[in-house]
C-alpha cells in the first residue's frame, strides 16, 4: 500500500522551506499575461449602456442611432422596458464596435428613458422599535442569502421558520448548487412552506431575537459591563486587473472566454444555460489573474453580454473589461456591518454576558449577519441583527466573509472592557482561554509569540499615551480563526519517458504561489529538482478543481498532487525495479536518483530510470478527497493573533501604523516564503480598510461619488509600517496537514488598529476607516488631546 | 472618445489663434494629466486640443538676484524639484517635491498645475462646479460635503481649490503672466497669481482669472527678502499620492526675532487659495512661539463655516497653520 501521508518538512528538501515563486521572472518582467492583455487581431470592443439612477424603471430604448454608426458591429439588449432597476449602474445594453472609443460614442447614442423611482442608501442605525420580520424568503432573498455568505445553518433556520415566497424549477436549483449553495440548504428550499409574498416595503429585515443562557441575570451580577457601538462601512474589493471577459465563436458553435477568475473550472456551466451551448463546447483559459478576493467566482452578466455580442458579430472576439467606476459599482463589495454592544466580565475579566443590536447592509439582499461576538463562546448572549436593504449594486465575497467585521465588534467591546477593568487585553484575553473554542491552545502558544515580537510588555501602556506632544502612540491586538480545508481538485500528473515530469490541472494562481505548491510537492514526492516539474494551469480541458475561495485551494491542490505523485513514483518504481533487481517497495527516489534503500550503490539516474516507463508518458489522476488513498492530507480550523502599534497625530487626526505583529497557523506549511507574503498582503489590505477604505454613497444620488483610486484610498509603501509575520510549524501544526491562509490574516487588522488608536489616544474611535474626521470626533468627546 | 481636432503650434500667438472665444472651442493642452482624464470622464468636451509643447520659450527657469524667480509655464513639477533656481526658495522647493506622484511630477507642467480643475467629486461626475438638487438647492450642502470648503463658500462655491503649490508662490509673492491677444502692448498682462483664482458666483464662471483664448506663459517669484523665514505644512492621510485635508504656507519677514510682515496662504480650505490677512495680523510685531502660533491659527479659521460633514477641517487648518507658523519660526 502506498504511503500517502505528508513526509516530515525536515526530510524535504523544499516542503516547509523558503522557495520564491516559480512565475516571478514572468510578472516582474511583465511577460505574464493576463485577460487584460488578450488583443488579437480583429478584437472588439464590449462596453455596457448603464442606468446612471439608484432605483428607476426602464421606459423605452432607442439604439438606432448607435445601430447606424461605422464601426458599431453588434448590441446587445440586456434589460427591456418595463424592468425595474436597483442600483446606479446595472446594465441596460451591450455594444461591440472596432474599438474602445467607437463603442463609448455608441453608448452614448443610445437613448434609454427612465422613470426615476426614490432610492434608499443609508446604512445608518435602523429606527428602534422595529418588529422582527418573519415574513417569506423572496427568491432575491435567499440569492442574496447566499451572495452574502450566511451561515448554512442560519440559512436553514430561516428557510423552516419562515418559508419562502416562490416556487423554483429544477433549473434553478442546479444553478445554486452550481454555485455552491450547500446541498442542506437546497433540501432546506425545497422542504420549505410556500407562503404568499410579504407586502412590506421597508428597507429593514429584523431577525427574531437569540438568546443563550441567562443574560439579565449575568449582566445584573457582573464586575463590570461596557457598552459601545462599532462598525464598518461598504468597502470595495479593488482588484488591480477589473473584471471581464473575451469571448469568441468558433467553427462549430464552440466558445472560447479568456476571464478573469477565481472559478476556472466553474465557468462553461455557469455560462452554458444563458448562451443555449453546450458546456463541453465551452473552453475556459486564464494564465494569470490581477487579483479576485472573492469578487470572481462568476461568469457575470457582461461576460454573457460579451459572449453573445461575439455570436452577433460572426464570431468575432470580444473583450469586456469594466472601467475603475464600474467596478465600484456593479462588481462587488463588502457588506458593512455596525453593532450597538453590551459585554460583561467578572473581576477576573472572564466574559460572562454579551448582547448585540446589529445591522449591516449588502445591497438589496440587506448583508450577511457577522458572526458576533467573534470566536468568545460567552456563556449569556441576546442578540438581533437586522439587515439593511440599499440601493448599491450586490455585496460578494470579500477575503474573509464576515469576519473582520466581526472581530472588529467584538475585540474593539472586548479591549474596551479591558480598559474598564484596568487589565491588560492580553493578561484578559488569557483569562479568557477557556471560551475560546477548538483553537484556544494555538491562541495561547501564538499570544506569546506575539507578545515578544511586538515589545508588548515593554510598549504597553493604560489607556491614553500621557506623554508630551501631539503625537500619541498605542498597541492593540485581536484573534481570528477560519476554517480552510481543500477543496475537490482533480489532476493528471505525467512522467514521460525521458524524464521531464508535468501536471495538468484546471486551476487558478491568483498570485498566492498555486503552481509553485504545486511543483514543490511532485518535485519532493519524486526526489527531482522543482525546475524538472512542469506545472500547467488556467484550462478547462485539464481535469477540473475547485474555485480559490475560502482559503480551500492550498489544501486541495497540495493534497491532489501528493496522491498523484506517490501514484506516479510508485509505478515508476515497479517498471525500475526488475532493472535494479529488487523488489519495487525496496527503491526510493531522492536527488534524481532511483536507488536500492539498502544498498544505494545500485542506482539509476532519475532519466535512465524514466527511459523504462515505455514509449508513451505514465499519466495518473491524483484527487482530492479521496477516500481510497488516506490519510486525509487537508484539515480545517486555524487560529491567529495580531498585535499593531500605531501613531496618532491627536491635532490632525492622522493615524500611521508603525509595525504589524502576525503570527498565524494554517497547518502544514508547505511554502514559508509564499506563506508569509501572503499574510504581508493581507496585513496590507487590512491596513488599507482601517485606515481608508469606504465606498461612499451620495444621499441625495444614490451614486458611488469615490469610484476611484484617489478618493477611495488604498495603503501605498509608506503608509504599511514594518511587517512581521510569524508561521507556526512543528509539533502540533505539521501533523494537522495543508490548510488554507488567504481569508484568516486579513481579519484582524482592522480591529488590532482600531484597538491600538483606542489605546494611544485614549477614546473609542468607534468606526472604520479610521479617518482623520472621525479621530478628531473621537478626540472631542474625550481621550488625552 | 468625442472627435477633437488637434494643433500643435510654435508660438504663443498661433496658440490665441487657435484657441477661441469659448472654452468648449479650444483647450491648451501641456502636460495634459488633468485635462485628458477630464475629457475621458466627459466632464470637458472641447472641439480642439492646442498642443503647446512646441513652444520652447515656456520652458525653463531661471533666477537673478534682481529680479527673482522665472518659472516658464511650461517647466515640468519634476524639473522645478530638481532646478538649482529653487535653492532661496525653500518652501517652494518642498512644495513641488510633495505634490503627486513621481510620474505625474514628470508629465504635469506648473502652468497646468495653476489652471488645474477642482477635485470636487460632483465637479468630476460633470454636475458642474456649483452642482444643484432638482430643487435647486446647493448638491455639496444636501449632499455628502466632507471634502467641501469651510471658508470663502458665500458664493455656493464649495469645492476647494486643488493646487498645493500655489499656496507657497503665493506666500512668496509671486506674479503671474497670461499671455492675451488682447491685452495692450506686449499682448501680456501680469497680476498677482493671488488674483488669478476667483470663486464664481455663479455655474457659467470659471475659478481662475483667465479667458477662454489667453494662456499661463510664466510665472515670477520675486527675489526673497532678506530674514524671508517659511513654513509649509500639509495634513494628509496618506504619506504620499494624496490631496491635503488641509494645508498652509507662511512667509514670515523678520525683524530679529520679531515678525515684521507675513503671509499666510491655506489650501484645500477654499474655493481659491486663501490668503488670511487675520492671521498675518496676529503674528506681526509677535515672536514666534506655540502661543502666538495658536493665535495665528485661531484667527485664520475664525470666518469659517462648515457644512454637515466638514467640521474637522476646522481643526485640521488650525493644525496646518499653526505647524507652518512653527516650523517657518524655527521651531519645529
Amino acid at each position: 500500500m502506498s504511503q500517502y501521508s505528508w513526509p516530515d518538512p525536515a526530510t524535504q528538501p523544499l516542503l516547509g522551506k523558503k522557495i520564491l515563486r516559480i512565475d516571478g521572472p514572468s510578472k516582474s518582467s511583465g511577460r505574464a499575461k493576463y485577460t487584460y492583455d488578450y488583443n488579437p487581431d480583429g478584437l472588439l470592443a464590449g462596453k455596457i449602456v448603464r442606468c446612471p439612477y439608484a432605483h428607476a424603471r426602464i421606459t423605452s430604448i432607442d439604439t438606432s442611432a448607435a445601430e447606424k454608426m461605422p464601426g458599431v458591429k453588434a448590441i446587445e439588449i440586456v434589460q427591456k422596458p418595463g424592468t425595474e432597476i436597483f442600483w446606479a449602474g446595472d446594465e441596460i445594453v451591450g455594444v461591440a464596435a472596432v474599438d474602445e472609443g467607437t463603442a463609448e460614442d455608441a453608448v452614448r447614442a443610445i437613448k434609454v428613458g427612465y422613470e426615476v423611482l426614490p432610492h434608499f442608501v443609508s446604512d445608518a442605525e435602523p429606527p428602534k422599535n422595529l418588529a422582527p420580520d418573519t415574513g417569506p424568503i423572496s427568491q432575491d432573498d435567499f440569492e442574496s442569502m447566499e451572495d452574502n455568505q450566511v451561515p448554512d445553518d442560519e440559512a436553514i433556520a430561516i428557510l423552516k421558520k419562515q418559508g419562502v415566497s416562490f416556487t423554483a424549477d429544477e433549473k434553478w436549483y442546479k444553478s445554486m448548487e452550481g454555485e455552491g449553495t450547500d446541498p442542506k440548504v437546497i433540501a432546506a428550499l425545497r422542504a420549505a412552506k410556500v407562503l404568499p409574498p410579504s407586502e412590506s416595503k421597508s428597507p429593514y429585515k429584523r431577525t427574531a431575537t437569540q438568546k443563550q443562557g441567562d443574560p439579565d441575570k449575568a449582566f445584573a451580577s457582573a464586575a463590570a459591563t461596557h457598552e459601545g457601538v462599532y462598525g464598518v462601512p461598504c468597502i470595495v474589493h479593488c482588484c488591480m486587473e477589473s473584471h471581464g471577459s473575451a469571448s469568441e465563436w468558433g467553427g462549430s458553435n464552440d466558445l472560447t472566454v479568456h476571464i478573469s477568475t477565481q472559478n476556472l473550472s466553474g465557468i462553461a456551466a455557469q455560462m452554458a444555460e444563458p448562451l443555449n451551448t453546450p458546456a463541453a463546447n465551452i473552453r475556459v483559459l486564464q494564465q494569470n489573474i490581477g487579483g479576485g478576493f472573492g469578487s470572481k467566482f462568476a461568469a457575470d452578466r457582461w461576460d454573457i453580454v460579451a459572449a453573445k455580442l461575439s455570436k452577433s458579430a460572426g464570431g468575432k472576439p470580444v473583450k469586456m473589461m469594466l472601467t475603475r467606476e464600474e467596478e465600484f459599482e456593479v462588481a462587488g463589495m463588502r457588506p458593512s456591518a455596525y453593532a450597538r454592544v453590551k459585554l460583561a466580565a467578572d473581576k477576573s475579566g472572564k466574559l460572562v454576558a454579551w448582547q448585540s443590536n446589529s445591522w449591516g447592509t449588502g445591497g438589496m439582499g440587506g448583508g450577511g449577519t457577522p458572526p458576533i461576538p467573534y470566536i468568545f463562546d460567552v456563556p449569556n448572549q441576546r442578540k438581533q441583527h437586522t439587515a439593511v436593504a440599499t440601493n448599491q449594486g450586490s455585496a460578494r465575497a470579500w477575503r474573509a466573509p464576515n469576519h473582520p467585521q466581526a472581530a472588529l465588534i467584538t475585540m474593539a467591546a472586548f479591549e474596551d472592557l479591558a480598559a474598564q477593568l484596568k487589565m491588560d487585553p492580553v493578561d484578559m484575553l488569557r483569562a479568557n482561554m477557556d471560551i475560546l473554542g477548538p483553537r484556544a491552545k494555538t491562541y495561547a502558544e501564538e499570544l506569546e509569540i506575539a507578545e515578544q515580537l511586538m515589545g508588548w510588555k515593554q510598549n504597553w501602556h493604560p489607556r491614553g499615551d500621557k506623554t508630551a506632544g501631539p503625537v500619541k502612540r498605542g498597541l492593540g491586538l485581536s484573534i481570528h480563526t477560519w476554517g480552510g480545508r481543500g477543496h475537490n481538485s482533480d489532476q493528471d500528473l505525467s512522467i514521460h519517458p525521458d524524464g521531464s515530469v508535468d501536471l495538468k490541472v484546471g486551476s487558478q494562481d491568483l498570485g498566492t504561489g498555486t503552481r509553485t505548491i504545486i511543483a514543490m510537492v511532485i518535485a519532493d514526492t519524486l526526489g527531482i529538482p522543482l525546475e524538472q516539474v512542469t506545472v500547467h494551469i488556467g484550462d478547462n480541458r485539464y481535469p477540473p478543481s475547485g474555485g480559490s475561495g475560502g482559503s480551500t485551494t492550498v489544501g486541495g491542490v497540495s493534497s491532489a498532487a501528493r496522491r498523484g505523485a506517490v501514484d506516479a513514483r510508485d509505478m515508476l518504481l515497479e517498471k525500475v525495479a526488475p532493472a535494479l533487481k529488487a523488489k519495487p517497495e525496496e527503491l526510493e527516489v531522492a536527488n534524481g536518483v532511483v536507488r536500492v534503500k539498502t544498498d544505494p550503490s545500485r542506482s539509476l539516474s532519475w532519466k535512465d530510470a524514466c527511459a523504462k516507463i515505455g514509449a508513451v508518458p505514465l499519466t495518473v489522476r491524483g484527487k482530492n478527497p479521496d477516500k481510497s488513498k488516506p490519510p486525509d492530507l487537508t484539515n480545517s480550523g486555524v487560529g491567529g493573533v495580531q498585535m499593531a502599534d500605531v501613531s496618532v497625530d491627536a491635532e490632525t487626526g492622522i493615524v500611521r501604523v508603525n509595525k504589524m505583529v502576525a503570527v498565524q497557523d494554517c497547518g502544514l506549511v508547505v511554502n514559508v516564503e509564499t506563506a508569509e507574503s501572503q499574510v504581508k498582503g493581507a496585513l496590507i489590505m487590512g491596513i488599507s480598510y482601517a485606515l481608508y477604505e469606504e465606498k461612499i454613497l451620495d444621499p441625495v444620488t444614490g451614486r458611488v461619488l469615490n469610484p476611484n483610486l484617489e478618493f477611495y484610498r488604498l495603503a501605498g509603501l509608506n503608509d504599511v509600517g514594518e511587517l512581521v509575520v510569524h508561521m507556526m510549524t512543528g509539533k502540533g501544526y505539521d501533523d494537522r496537514g495543508v490548510i488554507g491562509l488567504a481569508e484568516p490574516p486579513v481579519v484582524s487588522p482592522g480591529a488590532a488598529i482600531s484597538n491600538a488608536v483606542a489605546n494611544a489616544i485614549g477614546v473609542r474611535v468607534p468606526f472604520l476607516p479610521l479617518t482623520p474626521a472621525r479621530v478628531i470626533d473621537a478626540l472631542e468627546q474625550g481621550g488625552v488631546a | 472618445m468625442r472627435p477633437f481636432e488637434y494643433a500643435s503650434p510654435n508660438s504663443k500667438e498661433q496658440v490665441a489663434a487657435l484657441l477661441g472665444t469659448s472654452w468648449e472651442q479650444g483647450a491648451i493642452l501641456a502636460g495634459g494629466t488633468d485635462l485628458l482624464a477630464l475629457m475621458k470622464d466627459d466632464v470637458v468636451t472641447p472641439r480642439r486640443l492646442v498642443n503647446v509643447k512646441g513652444i520652447d520659450t515656456l520652458r525653463g527657469t531661471s533666477y537673478q538676484p534682481g529680479n527673482g524667480l522665472r518659472i516658464g509655464a511650461l517647466t515640468t513639477i519634476a524639473e522645478l524639484a530638481d532646478s538649482k533656481d529653487l535653492a532661496q526658495y525653500p518652501m517652494l522647493f518642498e512644495a513641488v517635491t510633495e505634490a503627486a506622484s513621481p510620474q505625474i511630477r514628470n508629465l504635469a507642467t506648473i502652468g497646468g498645475n495653476m489652471c488645474q480643475r477642482p477635485r470636487c467629486w460632483y465637479f468630476r461626475s460633470g454636475m458642474g462646479l456649483m452642482p444643484m438638487t432638482k430643487d435647486g438647492k446647493s448638491l455639496v450642502v444636501a449632499g455628502d460635503n466632507r471634502y467641501a470648503a469651510i471658508l470663502g463658500t458665500q458664493t455656493g462655491a464649495y469645492f476647494v481649490s486643488p493646487s498645493t503649490i500655489a499656496p507657497a508662490l503665493i506666500a512668496y509673492g509671486a506674479k503671474v503672466r497670461i499671455y492675451s491677444a488682447k491685452a495692450s502692448g506686449s499682448g501680456v498682462r501680469e497680476l498677482p497669481l493671488g488674483r488669478f483664482f476667483i470663486t464664481p458666483k455663479s455655474a457659467k464662471e470659471r475659478e481662475h482669472d483667465l479667458k477662454p483664448d489667453e494662456m499661463v506663459i510664466e510665472l515670477i517669484v520675486p527675489p526673497p527678502p532678506q530674514n524671508l523665514k517659511t513654513g509649509y505644512f500639509e495634513v494628509r492621510q496618506k504619506a504620499a499620492f494624496d490631496w491635503p485635508l488641509a494645508m498652509a504656507a507662511v512667509a514670515l519677514q523678520m525683524d530679529g526675532n520679531t515678525v515684521k510682515s507675513a503671509r499666510v496662504v491655506m489650501g484645500h480650505v477654499a474655493p481659491v487659495p486663501w490668503v488670511s490677512d487675520e492671521a498675518a495680523a496676529t503674528l506681526v510685531g509677535k515672536t514666534i512661539t506655540p502661543d502666538t502660533a495658536m493665535a495665528a491659527a485661531n484667527a485664520a479659521v475664525t470666518k469659517a463655516k462648515p457644512l454637515s460633514m466638514n467640521k474637522y477641517k476646522i481643526t485640521l487648518a488650525k493644525a496646518a497653520v499653526k505647524r507652518a507658523v512653527l516650523k517657518a519660526g524655527g521651531a519645529a
